[in-house]
């Protein structure tokens, strides 16, 4: 069964390519899309515009990293020191392979880093393969891994 | 500080000392020699006096031929311990009377001598006319030995030596103490000079007073010190300037080394999002309106996505050779040869299908940043093995030798070689000697090359010719 999926990128034409990457295999149901780091903290924390949307933490949060207002690193940073979306999968789908982003992202703890490819192809690939992987095939981490649940 | 062999002070008492002693035995040589003779002259005087009076009293016994009366008055002599014998002679010369008065013959003298006095071995002689009115009655002859004049000599050695000993035990007591005058400023001097050269305090100030020259030296020392001083100030002073300048200068290169790098990851991010966007669009334009579009318009949609593509590939190129200007160097040692057999084994897939001889020479370990240094690898090597594409049998060839303190890594093709006149455009950003048509690529490879071995602080050149092969050379400082 599909697992959602919050897709965080604020680029109007990034966001259809990789909605429609995902629609050609099926994949994009599921998918919820946060037009900047703010709501997609807000997403996580069911505040703001999500605060009545049910359900619990995504399967897996896709991060642009160069977003208006809270940035993709900032989004990783805060997950990571929250225990409620401390284990949530994270991969970074982004247009740089800037060497600090990599080092900075691994360093927050990430768990995929992906750099969107030029040509369409490889793109539509890169992206089919992370939603089978993420969406299908990934167990993600029972919800509410947090300390006070587990007790 | 090293303890000198000797000291001042020891120099000093020793220089008096010598001085006062050669002057002492100086001046008691002078004193003895004029004593001796003073005394000597004083002894003829008053033996020529005492035959005086002899021959004063024996006119009458000379006058009367009367020798017992001669011989009573000479007799007189006898008190006189000093006395050896003494002689009257008449006026013929004849012996007349003699003192002792038996005197054995050959003690004086048969003969009158001639007048006047003459000193032997140890006595004194002396001979004197008897004369009365003016006629001469004989001659006296008198004998006295040098008893007193020795023991005068003795007795003025003896005072000398005590007086010598004495004197320099008294010099060497003043000079002991005088010494401390001249040795103690010098030896403060020292100290205050060790201090400065053990605490690097250039504000120690020696303040030996003194108007010689050791007052003139210390003074000069203080005056060194106060230059030493004055200039330490200023070297201290214009040290702290450059570095508050080197510290400028390096916020600057900061900046703007931060702001290159702003660049580079704006360049990064937000030029290739809309070439990913062009190709994606006209990808799906391709897709759904494939059906209602003729052969030129999907070609141009092709041209569209492959220009796309093209400066993506540029970019991301470009992207690599600035940060191979900036990124740090982390220098190890590097296997060359284990480095190029690598690469090789990497570029395999590329020259699938084709004959291709590799050849490497003996390749050594240089000190360098092992990426940086692959790269330049990968780039000469897979350029090699492209422009011998068209090259029936290929043979690529990597050497290195030695040459003047560098190592000289050379890259040999037998492929499309180049134009030699464009040379100097060979290591250019962006250059290419080929259209893309014929051969693909960027053009950023040998400037990669280029600026990754001049970080090394090596050469880079080439040598070639249209259709006959090129070597690429780069050098490393050993």
């Amino acid at each position: 069964m599909l697992k959602r999926i919050l897709l965080a990128e604020d680029n109007e034409n990034d966001l259809e390519l990789t909605l429609t990457a995902l629609a050609e295999h099926n994949l994009a149901n599921e998918v919820v899309v946060a037009r900047d780091g703010a709501e997609a903290w807000d997403f996580l924390c069911h505040k703001g515009a999500f605060a009545d949307r049910n359900g619990g933490n995504p399967a897996v949060v896709l991060l642009d990293l160069k977003m208006p207002k809270v940035d993709g690193l900032e989004v990783l940073r805060r997950m990571r020191e929250d225990p409620r979306f401390k284990a949530v999968p994270v991969v970074v789908l982004t247009s740089s392979r800037e060497e600090s982003d990599i080092v900075q992202s691994y360093k927050l703890g990430v768990n995929a880093f992906v750099v969107k490819p030029v040509a369409f192809d490889e793109f539509i690939g890169a992206v089919k393969n992370l939603g089978l992987f993420w969406a299908v095939l990934n167990e993600p981490p029972p919800d509410r891994i947090s300390p006070a649940s587990a007790a | 500080m090293k303890t000198p062999r000797t000291t001042i002070g020891r120099k000093l008492v020793t220089a008096m000392m010598l001085t006062s002693t050669a002057v002492l035995i100086l001046a008691g040589i002078v004193f003895v020699a004029h004593d001796y003779t003073s005394s000597r002259r004083a002894m003829v005087q008053a033996l020529v006096t005492r035959a005086h009076i002899l021959a004063a009293n024996s006119t009458a016994a000379l006058a009367f031929q009367n020798p017992e009366d001669a011989t009573q008055v000479l007799h007189a002599l006898g008190t006189d311990p000093t006395m050896i014998g003494a002689a009257l002679y008449d006026s013929h010369g004849q012996l007349f009377a003699t003192f002792p008065a038996r005197a054995k013959p050959g003690t004086v003298p048969a003969a009158p001598m001639a007048t006047g006095h003459h000193f032997e071995r140890s006595l004194l002689a002396i001979s004197e006319p008897v004369v009365e009115t003016g006629q001469r009655l004989g001659t006296i002859y008198l004998e006295s030995d040098l008893r007193e004049l020795n023991q005068r000599l003795h007795a003025d050695a003896i005072v000398l030596l005590l007086s010598v000993f004495g004197s320099i035990a008294v010099a060497f007591a003043l000079a002991s103490w005088l010494q401390r005058g001249i040795a103690h400023p010098i030896l403060a001097l020292a100290d205050v000079a060790r201090t400065v050269s053990e605490s690097k305090d250039y504000s120690v100030r020696s303040r030996t007073v003194g108007d010689d020259e050791v007052g003139i030296l210390s003074e000069a020392f203080d005056q060194m010190l106060g230059e030493i001083q004055r200039r330490e100030r200023e070297v201290r002073l214009l040290n702290a300037d450059l570095e508050r300048r080197v510290n400028e200068r390096t916020a600057e290169l900061e900046a703007s080394n931060k702001e290159l790098e702003a660049f580079s990851y704006s360049v990064s991010h937000d030029l290739r999002a809309p070439l990913r966007h062009v190709d994606g669009f006209v990808e799906l334009l391709t897709k759904h309106a494939s059906s209602i579009l003729d052969e030129k318009a999907r070609d141009y949609l092709t041209k569209i996505s492959a220009a796309a593509k093209r400066m993506g590939a540029l970019i991301d190129d470009l992207l690599v050779f600035s940060r191979m200007g900036r990124t740090e160097m982390r220098k190890t040692s590097v296997n060359l040869a284990s480095m190029t057999a690598d690469v090789i084994q990497e570029l395999r897939d590329d020259a699938k299908g084709r004959l291709v001889e590799w050849k490497l020479g003996e390749l050594p370990t240089v000190q360098g940043d092992p990426s940086m240094l692959r790269l330049v690898l990968v780039n000469l090597l897979a350029n090699a093995l492209k422009y011998s594409g068209p090259t029936k049998e290929a043979r690529i060839e990597v050497d290195a030798r030695a040459q003047n303190g560098e190592v000289v890594v050379s890259v040999r093709d037998n492929g499309v070689g180049f134009d030699p006149a464009y040379t100097h455009k060979l290591f250019g950003v962006f250059q290419r000697l080929h259209g893309s048509n014929e051969f693909e690529g960027t053009g950023i490879g040998l400037a990669n090359v280029r600026r990754i071995v001049s970080r090394h602080g090596g050469k880079t050149w080439a040598e070639g010719a249209l259709h006959e092969g090129a070597t690429f050379y780069f050098s490393l400082p050993r």
